[in-house]
C-alpha cells in the first residue's frame, strides 16, 4: 500500500475510536439492553448491529461524496464538504436534537437502523470525507484519469463493514482487489469505512463490557462530557482545514 | 445552552436515584379557589431541616393569567434523558411546566438562577395548545427521553377524547397531539410509563364537561365516569389494551408504574366503589413477554368507607351514612417497596410494604383531617384540620413523604362544604420503614390558597423514569 495512505488511515482509525467513546453514539445502549435482560449475551449482541449501522453511516456519505464528485473536480469538492461541515459543525453548536427513534426493546434491525441514524446525525460520515478524499488525492496519480472524481469514488453494491476483516486484513485485500482489476477508490472507500468502523467497534465494545461487567452506570453521572460539544468544535475545526488537506 | 456534564440530578437507574442528597426545596402548586381577581401560584417551601426557615413559604411566584385551576406540574427535564436510545444528557433540569386545567394554559417557570425565586419565562396560552392539538385541560406532565409529555383532558368542546400531548424539550414548542390512534379510549387523566418496555399506561376521570362544575351525582351513580386503563406503544404511539375494572369502579386516577424499568406491573388508586363507597388500589401487570403477552389488571387493596352520622357529613354523602376513603393519589418509592395511599376522604395516609406486588401488607397510617374525623397536626394538637392527605410526594430516597390536602377546588366545595383551609405537611420514615407525622412541619398556606401537587428540587419518585435497571 502507498505508504501516503497511512496517515489518512490513522485519521480514519482515531476517529472511528473517537465515535466509539461517545455514550450517544452505541456503547451505552448495548449496556442498556444488558440491563434490562440481565444477560451479558445482549452486550455483546448489540455490538455488531452497532457497528453494522456507523459503517453503513460511513459508506453513505462517501457515497454521497462520490455522487458529488460526478460533477465537480476533487478540489471543488473539498471545499464543498469544508462547507458542509462548517454549517452542520455550528448546528450541532446550537442544537443537540437528533431523529426520534428507537426504544428499550428493539431487534438487531432496529439497532442498525439506530446507530446509521445517530451516527449520520452526528455527522459521523461527513466528517470522515476529508480523509478519505485525502486518500483518494493519493491515489489520483496512479489512475491517471485527471482530478474529477467521476467513477473512482463510486460506492456501488451493498458494503458490510462488519463482514470485512480486521484493518491489515482488509489492507491485504485491497491489493488483491486490485490484482483483479476493481476500481482503485471502491477499494479504498471500502477501506476507509473498515478501518474507521474497525475503531468505532473496538472501543465502543471495549467500553460497553467494562462499564457492564464491572464499573457500572455510577460513572456515567460525572465522565459523560459534552462530547456533542467538543464533536461540534471538531467538526468546524475540521471544516477550516479541509482546504489544505 | 447545553451542559459540559450532565445534570447533577440525572440518575441512570432508580436505585442510584434513591442516593441522591435530600432535597432543599420543595415547589407547590398552589390555587386560588375563589378564582376571582387574583391568580393561582408557585409556592416554593423550604423543607431543609437546618434552616430558620423550615417549612415556611420563601417564595412565591403568581401566574400571569387569573383561573388557571393548577394541579399537577412537571419538570422540563430529569433522568429519562440518559435513556441510551435518546440521550440527551446534558440538557438542563431547569423549568417547571404548570398547566392550568380551566384555561389550558402551560405556564413555563425557571427555577434558576435562584431557586427560592421562580420566574415565569413563557406561557403557551390555551387558544394554541386547542389549536395545536385538540386538546384542552393539560393535566399530568412527564418529562420523556424525546420530550415534554403532558396529558390532556379533553377536546375543545369539553368532550373526549382526552389524551397526550407533547412538546419539544428545547423549544417548549407544541409538537402536537401524541397519539396516532386511540382505539377505544376516550376519557384522560394520568399517565405513566415503563420506559423498558416501551409501554405508556393512561388512566380515566371524566371529560372536562363531567369534572369541571363539580362531579355530577347522576353520572357518577350511573357508572358515567372513568372505570379503566389503557396500554401503549411508547413508539408507535398506539393504543395496546384497555384494562377494565368493571362499571362499578370509578374514576382510576393516579398511575404509578414500577419504578424499575424491567418490571412490567404498576399500581392506579380508584376513588369509589358504587357498591360500598370502598375505595381501591390495583395492578396492572404484563402476563408472558412483551409483544406476545397479555396486560391483566386485579385488585389488590379494597379500604372501606367508615360509618358516619349523616349530620356529620356534606349534603352529597347524607343519604350514605358513610364517609368513603376517596382515594385521590397514590405514591411508590423509588425502590418499587412502598406504596402511600391518599384517602382524603377520611383523612387518612396508609403505607403498604409493594415488595410482592399481587400481595400489598399495611405497614403502617397516620390520620390527618378527614371529612369527619377532622384530626389535629401533631404539632397544633388542638386545631382540627380540614381537608386530607391528598397529594403526595415521597423523596428520592424514600425518608421524606410530603402531603398537601386540596383536590380540584369544585371537588373541595362538595366533599369539604365548609371550605378547605390549605396545608402542607412532611411524614419521616424510620429505619424499619414505619412512617410518622413530623411534629415540626406544617405549613400553612395563605388564606384561600390552596397546595395540590408537590415536585421536590432536583427530583422526587414520582417525577423521573429510568431506562436502566
Amino acid at each position: 500500500m502507498d505508504s501516503d495512505l497511512i496517515w489518512p488511515l490513522g485519521a480514519l482509525l482515531i476517529l472511528g475510536a473517537i465515535h466509539g467513546i461517545n455514550p450517544a453514539m452505541g456503547w451505552l445502549f448495548a449496556v442498556g439492553l444488558g440491563m434490562q435482560e440481565k444477560s451479558r449475551g445482549a452486550v455483546w449482541r448489540a455490538l455488531p448491529p452497532l457497528a453494522l449501522g456507523h459503517g453503513l453511516a460511513i459508506v453513505v456519505a462517501i457515497g454521497l461524496a462520490a455522487l458529488v464528485g460526478l460533477v465537480l473536480s476533487l478540489s471543488v469538492l473539498k471545499w464543498v464538504v469544508a462547507g458542509a461541515l462548517l454549517v452542520f459543525g455550528v448546528w450541532k453548536l446550537v442544537s443537540n436534537r437528533h431523529p426520534r427513534y428507537g426504544g428499550m426493546r428493539v431487534g438487531a434491525g432496529q439497532l442498525t437502523v439506530w446507530s446509521f441514524l445517530m451516527a449520520s446525525a452526528h455527522g459521523a460520515g461527513l466528517m470522515v470525507l476529508p480523509f478519505v478524499l485525502q486518500g483518494s488525492d493519493h491515489l489520483a496519480p496512479s489512475v491517471g484519469e485527471g482530478s474529477t472524481l467521476d467513477h473512482r469514488l463510486g460506492m456501488d453494491g451493498a458494503v458490510d463493514p462488519m463482514a470485512a476483516e480486521p484493518a491489515s486484513a482488509a489492507s491485504h485485500g485491497a491489493h488483491t482487489a486490485l490484482g483483479a482489476g476493481l476500481p482503485q477508490e471502491q477499494v479504498w472507500g471500502l477501506l476507509a469505512t473498515v478501518v474507521h468502523t474497525a475503531g468505532y467497534l473496538l472501543v465502543a465494545g471495549l467500553l460497553a463490557v467494562v462499564v457492564y461487567e464491572k464499573l457500572g452506570l455510577r460513572l456515567l453521572r460525572r465522565a459523560w462530557i459534552n462530547l456533542d460539544l467538543i464533536w461540534a468544535l471538531a467538526l468546524i475545526a475540521t471544516a477550516l482545514a479541509t482546504p489544505f488537506l | 445552552m447545553p451542559k459540559w456534564k450532565p445534570d447533577p440530578t440525572f440518575y441512570p437507574s432508580p436505585q442510584l436515584a434513591s442516593e441522591a442528597p435530600p432535597e432543599e426545596l420543595a415547589y407547590v402548586a398552589l390555587l386560588n379557589p375563589t378564582g376571582k381577581g387574583r391568580p393561582d401560584a408557585l409556592g416554593v417551601v423550604d423543607v431543609n431541616p437546618d434552616s430558620d426557615t423550615y417549612a415556611k413559604l420563601v417564595g412565591q411566584v403568581d401566574m400571569p393569567q387569573v383561573g388557571d385551576e393548577l394541579h399537577h406540574f412537571g419538570w422540563n427535564a430529569c433522568s429519562s434523558h440518559l435513556c441510551p436510545w435518546a440521550p440527551h444528557a446534558h440538557v438542563e433540569r431547569r423549568y417547571l411546566l404548570i398547566p392550568g386545567i380551566h384555561t389550558s394554559n402551560i405556564n413555563i417557570v425557571d427555577t434558576k438562577p435562584d431557586p427560592r425565586n421562580p420566574k415565569i419565562v413563557k406561557v403557551i396560552e390555551g387558544a394554541e395548545v386547542t389549536e395545536k392539538t385538540g386538546y384542552t385541560a393539560p393535566h399530568t406532565v412527564h418529562c420523556g427521553p424525546d420530550g415534554i409529555y403532558l396529558s390532556a383532558l379533553g377536546d375543545s368542546e369539553g368532550e373526549g377524547p382526552g389524551g397526550i400531548l407533547w412538546l419539544d424539550h428545547e423549544t417548549f414548542e407544541i409538537k402536537g397531539a401524541w397519539e396516532k390512534d386511540h382505539g377505544p379510549q376516550y376519557m384522560s387523566y394520568d399517565f405513566g410509563w415503563h420506559l423498558g418496555h416501551d409501554t405508556i399506561v393512561s388512566s380515566e376521570w371524566g371529560t372536562p364537561n363531567m369534572v369541571t362544575n363539580g362531579v355530577d351525582p347522576e353520572l357518577l351513580l350511573a357508572g358515567k365516569y372513568g372505570n379503566a386503563i389503557h396500554v401503549w406503544d411508547l413508539r408507535k404511539r398506539e393504543h395496546v389494551q384497555r384494562l377494565e375494572l368493571g362499571p362499578q369502579y370509578q374514576m382510576a386516577l393516579e398511575v404509578r408504574p414500577a419504578r424499575d424499568p424491567r418490571k412490567a406491573y404498576g399500581f392506579v388508586g380508584v376513588v369509589l366503589s358504587l357498591e360500598d363507597l370502598s375505595a381501591s388500589v390495583w395492578l396492572w401487570h404484563l402476563e408472558g413477554d412483551n409483544g406476545e403477552g397479555q396486560w391483566k389488571i386485579r385488585k389488590v387493596i379494597d379500604i372501606p368507607a367508615e360509618p358516619a352520622a349523616p349530620e356529620t357529613l356534606p349534603p352529597l354523602l347524607q343519604g350514605f351514612g358513610a364517609v368513603p376513603p376517596l382515594v385521590t393519589d397514590i405514591n411508590l418509592s423509588l425502590d418499587d417497596r412502598l406504596l402511600y395511599v391518599s384517602c382524603w376522604g377520611t383523612g387518612e395516609l396508609r403505607q403498604y410494604d409493594v415488595t410482592d406486588p399481587f400481595n400489598p401488607v399495611l405497614t403502617s397510617s397516620a390520620h390527618l383531617g378527614g371529612i369527619v374525623r377532622r384530626t389535629p397536626h401533631p404539632g397544633t394538637p388542638d386545631v382540627p384540620r380540614n381537608g386530607g392527605p391528598q397529594m403526595v410526594e415521597v423523596s428520592r430516597d424514600g425518608k421524606r413523604v410530603y402531603v398537601t390536602n386540596s383536590l380540584y377546588s369544585p371537588w373541595d366545595a362538595q366533599f369539604y362544604p365548609d371550605g378547605i383551609d390549605g396545608w402542607m405537611t412532611k411524614l419521616d420514615v424510620a429505619e424499619d420503614g414505619r412512617m410518622e407525622v413530623d411534629p415540626g412541619f406544617f405549613f400553612q398556606s395563605e388564606e384561600g390558597m390552596r397546595p395540590h401537587q408537590v415536585r421536590l428540587q432536583g427530583g422526587d419518585a414520582s417525577s423521573d423514569a429510568f431506562c436502566f435497571s
